[in-house]
Formats: structure tokens, sequence, C-alpha cells
């Protein structure tokens, strides 16, 4: 008998690799770790991607010259804005946006033309609905452009002058509903955190609970087993899993999306191990609450709707009431979503995600000593 | 032999659930070399004692020593030693016989493992299945593999939790067959068993009932000490019989085997007396042994009856 101390590798890499040979085999787990993120991914990614175009527009004109002519025409040449209504009143269109009739109102003042011959560089204001800002942000982006490129074909002449004025009307964007804005480079960082919540939780849950778990652990544990090796040989695989999870994602959103990563790679591998042990324990801790896997998954859901929901993935943080904050507060994914925006998005430091690291390592230690703590219990 | 140090040498140990006593104040002496069986009723604590010996269960009360360490404090030392065949299959059935094979020898830390895996494959006639998931064998061949996974190292005692249920006569001669030359090599074994034809073959019994030990020794040492007296009844309407020597005094049990019938109790006497206006007609009677079979059954009432 040899190397038969607290610990040994031997052992732990056995079960590591069993739970690996297993892993493979279960072939409604082994799917779902890797179609989970290629799903969400396809959901989630492509309706970003989307470029929507023809989107409803209503023009609000007080002012009727070439050049109003000119803009609406650049903007419906751009593909990006369908003209479908042209209004008199302020009210009117509002009235529209709201019933979520049209998308934008483009707004030419009165005397639009007048100011802009004069040089006194008059506004132009586009209003969108901004419910859904990965709808209108490239269609606003495209209007900045294409209003100045369109004026400046009709300042000809004696009016050459104002295009070196440029630009040479005041470009106003209101976006309504959202002021927050999120971006699709928002998204697709965001959905990492959503993906190895969703997976490793269930799964965890799941392959733990397989009746025939119970079982088993009756033999190993009359082997010269420890309790430490089969618990960290049973929870480490899933962390692999996870980094190979979060690798699909990042290369995805590198090739696929396009998304900078202006921080350190190697530092977001680092602070997401916490993150991905906290729900491996939460996890853990539901496998030993359900008696069957139907329970497992239940649970499962119960805790990834309100990280999905509360965790500013779906809904700007800031706009949620205080309780919701309150909850969202708690919960890793919250926390995990900073994070990993801003490394990706904004080159954030060490010493800047510090603030959001701590609360995933109080969650991780409540939750992986609960989980742990039933699991042995299930052994005795 | 009997001065030999015991291999497993526990005294009053307890174990209970929830306030309920399942294993209560048991004392048990197992020397090297013995197949030792282990019966008793359903529920009795059989699997909860053994489960205490090999270190699954920390016992409640009670002190002992098993291959010569403390139970209560050695289990490490033990575990290495001990080859455990848990009541239910206890494998894994996703993974092969050799990967489930493999596994335990790595666990175990043997050296050349394939080898050996191979080998015991070959000795236990496993080949066919070599490749199947665990989980498609029949019943009959996982306990067969069950068994070949806990012989894998070679442990000096054998805690064999009911490992032929199920399992058809041949292979159930195999398994007894192995566990002979085992025990001749100087292997011991607790096996626990609902087959009375098991507990003929052990070399000593221990009878349960409620998680206390009722009588131990061995087959005719038990038979002698229950104190039973039974008759042997054939003939070729026996059966007729059955409904009336029930309500006879003095009778406590009556056994039907086929053309036989086995009339057994407690006071001979009273026993001859009561089946005297029987004995003329058609059936011949014959005094007999009690078997183990109507030994335990009385164990059994009487338990009741207290
Ligand atoms: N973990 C447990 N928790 C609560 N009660 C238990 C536990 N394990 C066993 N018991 C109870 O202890 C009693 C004895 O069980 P045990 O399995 O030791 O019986 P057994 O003699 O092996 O029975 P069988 O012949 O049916 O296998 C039973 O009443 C059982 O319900
Ligand atoms: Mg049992």
């Amino acid at each position: 008998m040899r190397g038969s101390g607290i610990f040994s590798w031997r052992r732990f890499r056995a079960i590591i690799s069993k739970e690996f040979v297993q892993m493979r085999r279960d072939r409604m787990t082994f799917a779902m770790m890797i179609g989970i993120p290629i799903l969400q991914m396809v959901v989630f990614g492509f309706a970003i991607n989307s470029d929507p175009k023809h989107l409803p527009t209503v023009i609000l004109a007080a002012d009727h010259s070439v050049f109003s002519r000119s803009i609406v025409t650049a903007m419906q040449n751009s593909g990006y804005f369908e003209i479908v209504k042209t209004v008199a009143s302020e009210a009117e269109a509002d009235l529209l946006l709201n019933e979520g009739e049209v998308q934008f109102v483009i707004s030419i003042p009165e005397g639009f033309s007048r100011g802009l011959v004069r040089g006194e560089r008059p506004a132009l204001l586009l209003t969108a609905d901004a419910t859904d800002p990965s709808a209108t942000s490239n269609a606003l982006s495209a209007f900045r452009l294409l209003a100045e490129t369109a004026l400046a074909r009709d300042l000809e002449g004696p009016l050459r002058h104002l295009r070196r004025s440029s630009p040479p009307v005041e470009i106003m964007v209101h976006a309504r509903f959202n002021p927050a804005a999120i971006t699709q480079y928002n998204i697709v960082p965001g959905l990492m955190g959503v993906v190895l919540t969703m997976t490793l939780v269930i799964i965890t849950a799941l392959a733990i609970t397989r009746k025939r778990e119970r079982g088993t652990m009756e033999n190993l544990l009359s082997t010269p087993v420890k309790p430490m090796e089969v618990m960290f040989g049973k929870i480490v695989p899933y962390i692999i899993v996870g980094y190979v999870q979060m690798g699909v994602i990042l290369l995805a959103g590198r090739y696929i999306f396009h998304v900078p990563m202006l921080g350190n790679l190697g530092l977001l591998l680092l602070v997401s191990l916490p993150f991905i042990a906290a729900n491996l324990g939460v996890g853990l801790t539901f496998s030993t609450l359900a008696r069957n896997q139907l329970q497992a998954v239940q649970m499962a859901f119960f805790f990834f709707l309100p990280s999905i929901l509360l965790s500013g993935f779906m809904f700007p943080f800031r706009g949620m009431p205080p309780w919701a904050q309150h909850v969202g507060g708690m919960l890793p994914l919250t926390h995990y979503l900073r994070i990993v925006r801003g490394i990706i998005l904004k080159g954030n430091s060490f010493a800047q995600i510090l603030p959001n690291l701590w609360p995933i390592g109080v969650f991780l230690l409540v939750a992986l000593s609960i989980g742990l703590t039933r699991y042995r219990r299930t052994l005795d | 032999m009997a001065e030999a140090t015991p291999v497993i040498d526990v005294q009053e140990l307890s174990k209970s659930f929830a306030g309920k006593t399942v294993v209560n104040k048991l004392s048990l002496r197992v020397r090297p070399g013995e197949i030792y069986g282990f019966l008793g009723p359903n529920g009795s604590g059989k699997t909860t004692f053994i489960r205490m010996l090999c270190g699954l269960l920390r016992p409640d009360a009670g002190s002992g020593v098993c291959l010569g360490f403390d139970i209560q404090k050695q289990a490490d030392a033990i575990k290495p030693l001990v080859g455990y065949m848990s009541q239910r299959f206890s494998l894994y059935e996703d993974l092969s016989v050799r990967e489930n094979l493999n596994f335990m020898a790595r666990i175990y830390d043997l050296p050349k493992q394939h080898a050996l895996v191979d080998e015991n494959i070959e000795r236990m006639g496993l080949g066919r299945f070599a490749n199947q998931l665990a989980g498609t064998l029949s019943g009959g061949w996982k306990q067969r593999l069950a068994l070949t996974a806990c012989l894998l190292h070679q442990p000096r005692l054998l805690l064999l939790d009911e490992p032929t249920a199920g399992v058809d006569p041949k292979a159930r001669r195999d398994f007894w067959d192995d566990i002979y030359r085992l025990s001749e090599q100087g292997v011991t074994s607790l096996i626990s068993t609902h087959y009375m034809d098991e507990a003929e073959r052990c070399h000593r019994l221990a009878y349960l009932s409620y998680g206390k030990l009722l009588v131990t020794g061995t087959a005719d040492e038990v038979v002698a000490a229950s104190g039973l007296t039974s008759w042997s009844v054939f003939g070729s309407n026996v059966h007729l019989l059955i409904t009336q020597l029930k309500d006879v005094e003095g009778v406590e049990q009556v056994v039907p085997f086929g053309n036989t019938l086995h009339v057994s109790g407690h006071d001979a006497d009273m026993l001859e007396h009561g089946l005297q206006p029987f004995m003329d007609g058609e059936y011949r009677w014959q005094k007999t042994a009690a078997n183990l079979e109507e030994v335990f059954i009385s164990l059994m009432q009487d338990r009741e009856v207290a």
C-alpha cells in the first residue's frame, strides 16, 4: 500500500479522470455543457448583432425646404429609416412614439433652412424609442453621419463656406425610455456570467443528485479514499467545465461579435474562479436538498431567474426599484457582470474590480460551506 | 485456532438512528480464516453493523478491534485491509466492467494495475463483459463484478452484505468455492444472508433480531441450543393435515416440503402427546433434528411474543 496520507494525489486524480469518463458518457449533461453556451450565443448574440433596418419613422416638419428634403431622402436611402408619416404637432408625434407605432421622430424646427443659411447651426432633433437600445443604436449612429453628408451636397456655391463651420447643424439625439442605453458590447460579456450561472448550477445539481450517486458513495467510502478527495474530485472537473465554457464565449465574443478586450485576460480568468466556485456551491447545496433530478432542475431555475432578471443583465440595474437592487446585490452574477464588463470593456484593474469581488467571495464562502457540510452529511 | 487473535472482536457496539436503537450492545468475535454467517430478519441491523465495522458509520457506543486496529479511532488503517461488498450494487453503472475495476485499483493504489485487472477479469470469468457498462449487466453478474472489485486489493477480511441475493445456483456455487478457497488462504469472511443453505455452509453463525444478538455458534450448536424437537410426516395427502396440526397443543410450526411436513415445538413430550392421535393412519412419522430454518423462525416468533 503506497501513499495513504491525508490527501493522496493519485486517488484524487483517479476520481477526476473517472468523473470525466462519466461526464462524457452522460450525453444529456454533456450536451447541456456545450449546447447551452452555443444556444445562448445564438439567441442573444444574433438578436443583438442583427442590424434592424427600415425602422418606422415619422416626420415632424415645421420647415419645408431643399435642406429638409435632402435630409429625409438621405435618411431613407440609408436603409435604417422608413418614413411612414408626416405629422403637424409634437403631441401627435409623442403619441405615436408612446404607442410604439414608430421608432423615431425626426423634428425639423421652424426656420431651419433660414438658420442654416445664416450659419446659426440650427438644431436637428431625432427622438428615439430606445426601449430596446440594440434596435436603435445603429440607426442613431448612422443618423449623425448622414445628416452632415446630405447637407454637404446642398451647400454649394455661395453657401460653400458653411461647410467649413462643420457641422452646419446641431444634431441632437434624444433616447427615450432607456437612458442607460446598453449596447451589444454590454451583453456579450454579460452572457458569460449568465451561461456560467445557468449551466454550472444546473449541471452540478443534476449530476450529484443522480440516484446512483448515493449507492456508489457507500462503496467509495469503504475504500481508503478521504472525503476531501471525493468532494474536490467532484468539484474540480466542473471548474474545468466552467473555464471551457468561458473560453467558448470569449472566442465567440472576439471573433464573431468583435467585442474589444481592453483589460487583462489573465485577471479575468483568475477572478472568475470564485464566481465559478460560488455557483458550484449553490449547485452542490441544491443537490443535497433535491430528492430527484426534477427537483434539482426546479431549484436551479429558482436561483437562475432572479439572477438573470435582477443582476442588470436584462434590465439596467439602476432602473430597478430599491428592493430589487438589494436582492440583486446579493447575487454573485450581479457583481460578476460588473467585473466582466469592467475588465473587458473598460480595462479595469484588480483594484478597480475589488469592490465587486468581495461580495462574490462572501457568497462563495457561505454557499460552499453549506454545500460541503450538507454533502458530507449525506455520506454518513 | 481458538488461541489466534480474533480478526473481529467488538464489545457492546450500539447504534441508533433518530432515537431508534438499530444495533443494541452487540458483541462479536470472529477468528482468522473463519467464514462467519450473519443472519436475521429484515431490518434487524445486519447492514448497519457491517457498516460500522468498515468505518462507514460511527458507533454510538461500544468498542472493538478489527484486524488489530481500533474501529473507533483507526478506521483509516482498517479500510485498506477490508473488502466490503454492499447490499446494493454500488459500483458505477455508467462505467464499463474494466473501467470500474481500473478505478478501484487506482483508488487502492495497487501496483501493476492493468495486469492485475486483466488477471482478475480472467479469473472471475468476466472476460465476455469486460467492455460492457456495469449498469447493463444482469443482477448476478453485477454481484460477481462487485465481488471481484472488493477482492482486487487482496483484503484480509471480507465483509459481504447479502452477496448472493438474486444469484443463480451455479454462480452461488462458484461464489462459495471462492470463499472457501480464500478461507484456506487465511482470509476471514463475514457474510450476511437470508439463505439457509448458505448459513449451513458457514463455519459459525450469529443470529440477530431487533439489533440484539440472540445466538452464536456452529449450525449444530445453534440447533441444539434452540431446544426444538421436530417430526417429519410423509404421505401422499400430507397437506390435508396442515390446518389440523396447527391447532394441536405443543405444535409451534408446521412447514410443508413437497410431500413431507415438518412439525416442531419446544416441549418434546407435549408435542409427542399431541401428535399421537395422527400417528395411526396412512402417514409415516419420524423424529428428526430441527433444521436451521425452523430454529430461526422460532427465534423470530419468540421475539414477537416477547
Ligand atoms: N441511515 C439510516 N437512517 C435511519 N434509519 C436507518 C438508517 N439505516 C438503517 N436504518 C434503520 O435501521 C434498521 C436496520 O437496518 P439494516 O439495514 O441494518 O437492516 P438489515 O438487517 O440489513 O435488513 P435487511 O435484511 O433488509 O437488509 C432498519 O429499521 C432501518 O430502517
Ligand atoms: Mg441489510
